[in-house]
């Protein structure tokens, strides 16, 4: 492609392709639905469609038909296989082969198959389009526009829907004013620590050096979040083209994007990407004529949550150990092979395009003062609708939980968020109403950190979900510095021994001696924020803490060293299935008389439990 | 000239490269495990933070000096993150200090004290690794690794050996050689620089007092030692006399009264060096063969090139070492003077050095049981002998060498430093010029040329083993050329050798070296060919310079090592013809890898794949010939694949 | 015989591996997965000879390979099940899945390939599969909802078509 114009062209010609199509059949090809069967589904509606000779796509010179493609996640993932018709914005749910021919049947005829409809929890009300979905209608898909709505594996679908129209708009300005673009934006990094994207672009335009790097983060390791992932997968290009500015403003011709091993169809999708914008001189030398080379690299992580921090990660490219090094020096003057580096996470990138296109005060009126724009968060745990959401910075916790997320299951009643993983922290229903964005959550000791936000309920308990973190970040420290390494392994072993109901309260100013050391002394972000889990739950927690260690007792009932199971005599029939499966012989008795539990031998398995045919025997905390 | 205020007060710096360095250079010793000034910066000890007007916590090796910064380094709650730290460093280390290696010169014992540890609240992480015995010149004991790095990054950076090296991670995180091979089966020179920075004992130098005691106790035993020239530069240190003055007459009086019969000075020897190898340089120089001539006294270096450049193995001077020469006239020579059998006599080396150890075993040097040099210690374990020994080293008197062999020039004497192999030796070829400055000083590489006879000699000397390995891949290339190349493995030579007392600042070694010049400047004669006792040596014993029965006695030849014992099967078949072909890395160069593609697709076309067991091997020992195959147990070299296969042929011919 | 045949053919690949990434060090983790790729795990000649090919010492090679999860120095079964044990899949019990698994294929924490090396099990941190919980990962394939049940019967399967594909 030889001028700037020819992406609008591209686009206008594209779109009126699409326009041809008379329908859309969206097939979620997401990670989720994929492996919920989704990609049998759609072959089953194309072969459909071919044999009735109404299929049509971007590239088939056809008058019109209806097109079925692939599509990326669209987030809800708990319902998948997600089958989208569009325009009318059916939204069918739970989606089998079986169904694929009575859906392609019915849409021919412009007809809804009403049973795949979402029908909503509780109230069972049926929404015909997607957009009246509580889950959806409360959010703000900015980032994520083009997730679920087009085919992930074709550029052109990008294209015509706006894509690569900002990169095609750059050339006509400076790299200064790019940079102030996005300084102007206050487009904050998305992979944790909030620093402005903006500043540090300016910072690497501003080193002398002939070599600059641009790389992307897409490491994201914390368990609960799969934000990146989406967007990797569902609108690759979108990364593309926002890593293309970054180069651009930086002066950087070389492009690498650190993708998870855990990952492969990101890295799948990235690479046909990154082939498709090569031949549509995209990426590659003279882009789009402007005499602008910038080409990306694609390394696949073998297997290191540290290598998320910066320093890990450039240190993981060049072949090394993924171990973070001191700073200063900063990535941005010394990064990759030793070379000026912008770094930046995936969903840090995918906002550029939109702050290029739509202009920075089109993007700070989204979100807060502060932190503008939406973020992307990961809704996991113990909440009704699990899934993928984007919402404006700002949005209040409560909303997110209550509106987006449909509540907590079983009416139980919300207990904390834990967010931002095993660097962040937990908030309580005191901060149900808290408008959520980098500032409020650091000041209450959490942190948006990639946007894992994992729902508890009161059953949960927060000591051993403290453990659970602990015990993720003490395997994953990479042993460099003394009080990560030492620190968090100090740190997990007084953990275990209070879910194990061994501790005393001395241990508990211990754990926050040992914490504030490994906050204040390790080395990188990993290490500092690994007792976050710990400090945050001692601080809205710490009774919990206490029954554990004074009365030994789990308030939740959940660590098993507290348990304790009693067969209730006036329920026992005397069957002695019980003491048949008990595997320690803990359990006595004679038939046909209540049979009773030896606590002293008892495993707490539980497998009596499930095999009690008069739920006679009681699990007590 | 800039400022800034540490605890309050004003303080000026200047090019300081970190904060660390500035607190020192104001009076404050911050601890730290992992900062060496010679050495890359890690800061993962986390020891050395200090506090920032944000009342953050920072890391003063790795933090700039700024203009106007505003630090603390001792409020409380740095004292309580050190102690803190401390403390969980302890929790996971073996803290058997009372018999470890490095008691007095543990850091982390001494800071330990000094914080005041009384407890070590933290428990059960304390591995049980086995220790590492196999080298001769050092001992690893994992149980004591605090994890610092400072072995790697010495190992690596300084001594471009690499051979340890971190694995695994997390709390798992260990330093060892690859595959957690022992030290003995790996490409360790055993330099002991590890040893030299570990803070810890968890690498030490080997010890060898407890041979040293059972020869000297023993009656039947005639115990004849040596002093290296680098020791007693060093030695005072221990004892707190003037840092670099030479103490040879208190450390002879002090063996003496430990009971060693003869004390003599390996500088005699290395006197005796110089002549053999300032006439093998005329040879060759003449002869035009095999230059540059390469320095052979140290073994650390000696084992480098046979180990990573084993096709320059022949430049390397046939002489050998001070050391070895020493103990060959003292078995060959000597012995007879003294009526004694070579057997009778235990040669004890006190040396700078720890792969000295090593070299005293070396297979050239052994005939029958016995070796030439017997027992090797090195300036650390004499003085923890003398300490064993409870001699108060105020009380004794100044003895003078023994002689014959304790008399040598001011040449000899310099073997020491870097740079005083190639002084001595320019000294005898030139026969009027005393002192030649641009081969000493501290430098990494110094290149020097010189008029002889008429012909410019070009003379490089390297110390530190990566600075020997810039240069020769700059003779490899042909980029550099040379006459006369002198290496010495540690950096600034042997007073900075790993059996060192601990160098307790950067400016130790440059006392050191001061030391040993200024011995030089007393002494009257600096040529090793006016040394009388030399002379003397040569008439009565060996005939003259570079004579056959000189290159009998004094003479050594340098071998190719295998590197790796491993190799990588191909083809299993029955094995009636077994090939190897070595892949290793000059055989790699050579085209062996293309070999063996052409050999491989020749065993498919003709069907022998049942018939023929094919392996990669690493290394078969001949690697300037290569590339080499081993065919049924015979070796063959410069091969191609015309040659494999008339090989094979015949094999299969005879096998029919 | 699948041996001989394998075994030349997985040095000529490994040679075309490293001279693909030009023998550049800074490759050396792309190199080992492909590597691994080949052989299930990374043999110690192997590494040895990517050590020289690369030029850097094998101290280096084997510090990288043991600092990465995804890499192993010992056989791994042709099907490496990862167990995801992240937050969301362990409120979801996903620990219930790692006994039910280990049980079937006779594994224990400690020995995680099963001696046909068909199976390796492992546990991993998050698979970015959160919505599906508790999920697992046969090879590049994630299955999501797993059940002890479930899970038992993908095994089944995978065995059932292994035996079919050795008959052949």
């Amino acid at each position: 492609m030889n001028s700037n114009h020819s992406i609008t062209d591209l686009a206008m010609s594209y779109k009126r392709k699409i326009d041809r199509e008379k329908m859309r059949i969206l097939v979620c090809a997401g990670t989720g639905c994929v492996s919920s069967g989704s990609l049998k589904i759609y072959e089953a509606m194309k072969k459909l469609l071919i044999e009735k000779d109404l299929y049509i796509d971007i590239d088939l010179n056809k008058e019109e038909g209806i097109n079925v493609s692939p599509s990326g996640c669209h987030g809800f993932c708990e319902m998948g296989p997600i089958v989208m018709i569009m325009p009318q914005k059916y939204f069918y749910v739970k989606v089998k082969v079986e169904d694929a021919e009575e859906i392609v049947e019915k849409a021919s005829r412009g007809e809804i198959v009403e049973r795949l409809l979402y029908k909503e929890p509780g109230k069972g009300l049926i929404h015909f389009s997607y957009e009246n979905i509580p889950f959806y209608s409360k959010q703000k898909r900015v980032v994520l526009e083009n997730c679920g709505k087009i085919n992930p594996e074709n550029i052109k679908e990008y294209i015509a829907n706006g894509g690569y129209s900002a990169l095609s708009k750059i050339f006509e300005l400076s790299p200064e004013e790019i940079c102030q673009e996005v300084i102007t934006a206050k487009l904050r990094g998305r992979g944790g620590g909030g620093f402005p994207a903006g500043e540090k672009w300016f910072q690497v335009y501003n080193q002398k050096s002939d070599i600059k790097y641009v790389v992307c983060n897409g490491d994201e390791g914390d368990p609960g979040a799969f934000m990146d992932r989406s967007i990797m997968e569902g609108d690759p290009h979108r990364v593309i083209e926002g890593m293309i500015i970054a180069g651009y403003a930086s002066g950087a011709r070389q492009g690498y994007i650190y993708v998870r091993a855990e990952y492969p169809l990101a890295v799948k999708r990235l690479k046909t990407a990154i082939m498709q914008a090569r031949d549509f001189g995209i990426l590659g030398t003279d882009i789009l004529g402007s005499n602008f080379n910038f080409d990306i690299k694609i390394n696949k992580g073998a297997g290191a949550f540290v290598c998320g921090e910066g320093s890990a990660l450039t240190s993981s490219i060049e072949g090394n150990r993924g171990m973070p090094r001191t700073r200063p020096p900063r990535t941005s003057e010394k990064g990759l092979f030793g070379k000026p580096t912008v770094l930046n996470n995936v969903e840090t990138f995918a906002n550029v395009p939109l702050i290029i296109l739509n202009g920075a005060h089109w993007y700070l009126k989204l979100g807060t003062e502060n932190s503008p724009g939406t973020k992307a968060f990961a809704l996991t745990g113990n909440i009704n609708n699990t899934g993928l959401i984007e919402v404006p910075m700002g949005t209040t916790l409560r909303e997110i939980i209550y509106d987006i997320g449909g509540g907590i299951p079983e009416n139980k009643s919300f207990k904390a968020v834990q967010i931002g993983g095993p660097s962040g922290g937990c908030l309580t229903p005191e901060h149900l109403d808290t408008p959520l964005d980098f500032d409020s959550l650091d000041n209450l000791g959490a942190m948006i950190g990639s946007g894992g936000m994992v729902v508890l309920d009161e059953k949960t308990c927060m000591v051993e979900v403290a453990r659970f973190f602990m015990n993720f970040t003490q395997k994953e420290s990479c042993g460099k510095c003394v009080p990560c390494r030492e620190g968090t392994k100090v740190m997990l072993n007084i953990m275990e021994k209070i879910v194990k109901g061994q501790g005393t309260i001395e241990d508990i100013s211990l754990l926050e001696e040992v914490a504030e050391v490994v906050k204040r002394g390790s080395l990188c972000g990993l290490g500092k924020t690994a007792p976050n889990p710990v400090l945050t739950t001692l601080q809205y927690f710490r009774d919990e803490y206490m029954a554990h260690v004074k009365y030994h007792m789990c308030p939740a009932g959940q660590c098993e060293a507290f348990k304790k199971y009693r067969i209730e005599d006036s329920a026992c029939k005397g069957c002695g299935k019980c003491a048949k499966v008990c595997p320690t012989g803990a359990i006595s008795g004679e038939l046909k008389k209540a049979f009773m539990i030896n606590t002293e031998s008892c495993i707490k398995c539980g497998a009596c439990v499930t095999a009690c045919p008069f739920n006679a025997i009681k699990e007590e905390a | 000239m800039k400022t800034l205020t540490i605890n309050g007060r004003e303080v000026s710096f200047t090019d300081e490269k970190n904060l660390l360095e500035v607190i020192h250079n104001y009076g404050i010793e911050l601890p730290t495990f992992c900062y060496h000034s010679e050495l890359s910066t890690y800061g993962a000890c986390r020891m050395c933070l200090v506090e920032n007007e944000k009342k953050q916590l920072i890391a003063a090796c790795s933090t700039p000096p700024k203009e106007g910064m505003k630090i603390k380094t001792h409020t409380d709650k740095l004292q309580k993150q050190r102690r803190v730290t401390l403390e969980l460093l302890l929790a996971g280390h073996d803290r058997e200090c009372t018999t470890c290696h490095k008691n007095d010169d543990c850091k982390l014992r001494k800071l330990a004290s000094d914080m005041g540890i009384e407890e070590v609240r933290f428990s059960g992480n304390i591995k049980n690794i086995e220790v590492d015995n196999s080298s001769f010149s050092i001992t690893r004991n994992p149980n004591k690794c605090i994890l610092c790095g400072d072995c790697v990054r010495m190992c690596q950076e300084v001594q471009g050996v690499g051979v340890i090296g971190f694995a695994y991670r997390g709390a798992d995180a260990a330093v060892m050689p690859a595959f957690n091979k022992l030290l003995s089966e790996v490409n360790c020179v055993g330099c002991g620089q590890c040893a030299a920075v570990c803070p810890t004992g968890a690498i030490s130098v080997k010890s060898n007092i407890e041979e040293a005691w059972s020869a000297i106790n023993d009656d039947s035993k005639y115990v004849v030692a040596q002093i290296a020239p680098a020791v007693r530069v060093a030695f005072g240190e221990a004892f707190g006399l003037k840092d670099g003055g030479a103490c040879e007459n208190l450390i002879v009086s002090a063996l003496k009264t430990i009971g060693v019969n003869k004390v003599f000075d390996t500088c005699f020897s290395a006197d005796l060096t110089v002549m053999e190898e300032a006439k093998e340089l005329e040879d060759k120089i003449e002869k035009g063969l095999n230059l540059p001539l390469f320095t052979s006294c140290c073994p650390a270096w000696v084992k480098y090139v046979e180990l990573k450049y084993p096709d320059f193995t022949k430049n390397l001077s046939t002489c050998k070492s001070p050391q070895q020469m020493f103990g060959s006239f003292v078995k060959d020579y000597y012995a007879k003077e003294l009526g004694l059998e070579s057997s009778d006599i235990t040669v004890l080396s006190i040396m700078p050095c720890t792969a000295k150890k090593e070299e005293c075993k070396r297979d050239e040097f052994k005939h029958g049981d016995h070796y030439d040099v017997d027992v090797v210690l090195t300036t650390q374990e004499l003085i923890r002998m003398i300490r064993e020994a409870g001699i108060m080293i105020e009380k004794l008197k100044h003895e003078p060498f023994d002689m014959p062999f304790g008399f040598s020039t001011g040449g000899g004497i310099l073997f020491g430093s870097t740079g005083g192999v190639a002084e001595a030796a320019l000294r005898v070829l030139d026969g009027e010029v005393k002192e030649f400055h641009a081969v000493r000083g501290f430098q990494g590489i110094k290149e020097a040329s010189y008029d002889h006879k008429g012909k410019k000699l070009k003379i490089a000397v390297v110390s530190g083993l990566s600075n020997a390995k810039i240069l020769m891949d700059r003779i490899r290339t042909g980029r550099s050329h040379y006459d006369f190349v002198e290496v010495m493995a540690c950096p600034g030579g042997c007073i900075g050798g790993a059996g060192q007392p601990i160098q307790k600042n950067i400016g130790s070694r440059e006392k050191r070296a001061k030391g040993l010049y200024d011995l030089d400047n007393k002494n009257q004669l600096c040529r090793a060919n006016d040394n009388p006792m030399i002379t003397k040596l040569y008439e009565n014993w060996l005939g003259g310079v570079g004579t056959k029965k000189a290159h009998q006695h004094l003479h050594t030849q340098f071998r190719q090592r295998r590197r790796f014992e491993s190799s990588i099967p191909l083809i299993k078949g029955s094995g009636t013809i077994n090939i190897k072909i070595c892949i290793g890395t000059s055989c790699y160069l050579k085209g062996a890898y293309d070999l063996y593609k052409e050999v491989d697709q020749y065993i498919k076309e003709k069907e022998l794949t049942h018939t023929v067991n094919l392996e990669a091997t690493f290394c078969l020992e001949k690697c300037t010939e290569g590339p080499v195959v081993e065919i049924d147990g015979e070796l063959f070299t410069h091969t191609d694949k015309a040659s494999v296969i008339q090989y094979i042929e015949s094999f299969k011919e005879t096998a029919q | 015989m699948s041996d001989i045949k394998s075994l030349n053919r997985n040095f000529l690949k490994v040679n075309e591996i490293i001279e693909a990434h030009h023998s550049d060090p800074s490759e050396l983790i792309s190199i080992l997965q492909e590597v691994q790729e080949e052989y299930r795990y990374l043999p110690e000649e192997i590494l040895n000879y990517i050590a020289m090919a690369v030029h850097i010492s094998p101290s280096k090679v084997f510090g990288v390979a043991t600092f990465y999860e995804n890499f192993s120095l010992a056989p791994k079964g042709k099907y490496i099940i990862r167990i995801c044990d992240g937050t969301a899949c362990h409120v979801r019990k996903s620990t219930e899945l790692i006994v039910a698994l280990r049980k079937k294929l006779g594994l224990t924490e400690n020995k995680d390939t099963t001696d046909d090396l068909l199976f390796t099990l492992q546990t991993v941190s998050c698979i970015g599969a959160c919505g599906l919980a508790p999920a697992i990962m046969i090879n590049e394939e994630v299955h999501g909802k797993v059940t002890p049940e479930k899970a038992e019967m993908i095994l089944e399967e995978i065995i059932k078509r292994e035996r079919v594909n050795n008959e052949q």
